[in-house]
């Protein structure tokens, strides 16, 4: 290890093409220093190549990778100060664990490994396991030596290839929290691909969202939901109602109106793209209610009712065939049957506009809940 | 009759025992014998004579001295050899490959007899004098075929990403080969050595083609021997050999399944 840049990871005209086929497409991306920043798309979007070149282990075709000033594009995988944890975690399994978690610090000829690498174990509690080895172990352990063998290097940056795609749904849900936690302890960035959106969402600061080696979006969470750039975001990103409009003028308060199939319907004015009149007004589901408390208002039919717990789900067929999906919280109101007729409302603004150029159902067959 | 129905798996196996045994036992036997001729086939008396002067038949640890020397070298070199065939047969797609598959597998399907006597030819043609030489040459190249097969089973079974792991550890490309690669295909190397040295060991065949009257090997005197008698010693040696093998065979199956246990 000759020099330990440090500072934002920057991806420039990033590309790799696979003889016909391009994986990557001219990423450009900056990853802050020090954040959990999720790279979310389905499986074959490029993000787990996206990954592999920024660990050393796939030569881009173009572009450059820095972290702070440095150039690294094409500094070998060993001279990086770079850390992956494996989807299958890659433990090495002639070694005690303890000997996996001091792999790296040896390797540098730290002569402190040993005691460092305890310590790591320790973090992910898991320091009585340093004399076995790693088939004694259960995948969720297996996947936490991985983790600490990785950030007992102190690496700029920390690499996550879908660490929790083997993990039982409750004990991914334990590792999250895990994760995050570990995360603002080392300070380390981390850079997370996974195709659970739930999962970048909850852990990230950041998301990035791929899809077929382009970069579509990149935000926090919270504003990709709200305001998806796109529709494949709109739909791989949680549940979307997409309502084919043509705006029609300009109201006051800030207000637009659009023609949704006959239906005058309000939207945020600021939400428009410029220039744009044949739009998608999108809606999430909880943001629909089944009654007239909002200020847009349709009539439809409940052609399904799932109870989930919390919340009920229905869908909705509106008079011109196209069904929404709503969900209402389950507190006490009175809940609707199948058959019945009910008023879909809700308020203008809280919808997003998209350019109704684009293919309306983008990312909606590949939800990620699908196991991987 | 229901007992011996239920038994029937416990005697199938012991006549299996029994009939892969008995030879070895029968030489374990004759080694301490006393035989009254030159012929060593009905016993006579005990005598440990044979085991405390086992060089006593003259000529004997000679040829045993010579077939361990060239055991030695001709596993040694074959397996060098072939563990690097193996692992570029293994990992690498190349042009030749299957050329490369096909030759490997031939000393394994080409008759002894055929082998032996080609290469007898191909010695004189160049000039070369038969002798312990030629043996060697002639060795590694049957044992290297043995020694790819059982390595290339191994390292294709390897999973790439150990490998991509230990470099993304800050391992270079020598470190990774020694402290990742190489444990993790040890077993499949060693096999290789192993099978590498018996099969040299044993052999007779091409051996004796290529071979002259001062390289006389242990298959080749005990051969001679039968001729004109079989010294005691011949049995001595053999049970020490079959000892051997006895012994690192169990050493190994304990190794594994201690390991196995722990797992």
């Amino acid at each position: 290890m000759t020099e330990h840049p440090s500072g934002d990871l920057c991806l420039e005209q990033l590309s790799k093409k696979f003889e016909s086929f391009t994986a990557v497409n001219s990423l450009d991306l900056t990853i802050p220093e020090g954040s959990f920043f999720a790279l979310l798309g389905p499986s074959g979007c490029g993000k787990t190549t996206t990954l592999r070149m920024i660990a050393g282990l796939e030569d881009p075709t173009s572009g450059t990778i820095r972290i702070g000033d440095v150039d690294i594009t094409h500094v070998k995988a060993h001279r990086r100060n770079v850390n992956t944890v494996f989807q299958s975690y890659a433990l090495f399994p002639h070694m005690k664990i303890l000997d996996n978690v001091a792999f790296g610090l040896k390797r540098r000829g730290d002569k402190d490994a040993m005691r460092k690498a305890q310590e790591a174990l320790d973090l992910v509690e898991l320091g009585h396991t340093a004399k076995k080895k790693p088939n004694q172990l259960s995948g969720g352990m297996q996947q936490r030596v991985a983790l600490a063998r990785a950030i007992v290097n102190r690496p700029n940056v920390l690499l996550l290839d879908e660490p929790l795609g083997a993990l039982d749904l409750k004990l991914r849900r334990q590792m999250q929290i895990e994760l995050k936690r570990i995360q603002s302890e080392v300070g380390i960035t981390f850079v997370h691909v996974t195709h659970d959106q739930e999962e970048a969402m909850t852990m990230a600061d950041t998301v990035a969202v791929m899809n077929a080696g382009n970069l579509e979006q990149v935000g926090p969470p919270a504003d990709l939901y709200d305001h998806p750039a796109s529709t494949f975001v709109a739909n791989f990103l949680g549940q979307s109602n997409l309502l084919t409009s043509r705006v029609t003028g300009l109201g006051g308060d800030g207000l637009a109106t659009a023609d949704c199939h006959g239906h005058e319907i309000q939207v945020a004015a600021e939400h428009i793209p410029t220039g744009v009149r044949d739009v998608f007004v999108g809606v999430r589901p909880e943001k629909l209610r089944l009654d007239r408390s909002g200020r847009n208002h349709l009539d439809g039919t409940v052609t399904d009712a799932s109870f989930a717990g919390v919340a009920t789900q229905y869908l909705v067929r509106l008079p011109w065939g196209h069904e929404v999906t709503v969900v209402q919280p389950n507190d006490g109101s009175p809940r609707a049957r199948v058959g019945e007729s009910v008023d879909v409302s809700w308020e203008p603004g809280s919808e997003f506009v998209l350019d109704a150029s684009q293919d309306q159902d983008a990312g909606m067959f590949d939800t990620g809940l699908r196991d991987a | 009759m229901t007992w011996i129905k239920r038994h029937l798996l416990a005697f199938a196996a012991l006549a299996v025992l029994a009939y892969l045994l008995i030879p070895n036992l029968v030489v374990a036997i004759f080694s301490f014998n006393d035989p009254r001729g030159r012929y060593n086939y009905e016993w006579n008396e005990f005598s440990a004579a044979a085991w405390l002067n086992p060089c006593g038949s003259p000529g004997l640890c000679e040829a045993l001295g010579l077939s361990l020397r060239i055991g030695f070298i001709a596993a040694f070199v074959a397996t060098v050899l072939g563990t690097l065939v193996a692992f570029a047969l293994g990992r690498h797609r190349f042009r030749g490959r299957s050329g490369t598959n096909l030759l490997i597998f031939m000393p394994m399907a080409t008759p002894e007899v055929v082998m032996g006597s080609s290469l007898l030819t191909l010695f004189v043609m160049a000039g070369i004098p038969s002798g312990a030489v030629n043996i060697t040459i002639a060795h590694i190249m049957f044992c290297l075929s043995f020694v790819v097969v059982a390595v290339k089973a191994r390292v294709s079974s390897l999973d790439p990403r150990l490998e991509e792991a230990a470099a993304d550890l800050g391992a270079n490309p020598f470190q990774t080969f020694l402290r990742v690669t190489l444990p993790l295909a040890a077993p499949g190397i060693a096999a290789g050595a192993l099978l590498a040295f018996s099969l040299s060991f044993d052999d007779y065949i091409i051996t004796n083609f290529n071979a002259s009257p001062s390289s006389i090997t242990f298959p080749m005197y005990v051969w001679g021997a039968a001729q004109r008698g079989t010294p005691v010693e011949i049995f001595v040696v053999g049970t020490v050999m079959f000892l051997i093998a006895l012994t690192v065979v169990v050493i190994g199956q304990m190794l594994s399944s201690r390991r196995d246990r722990k797992a």
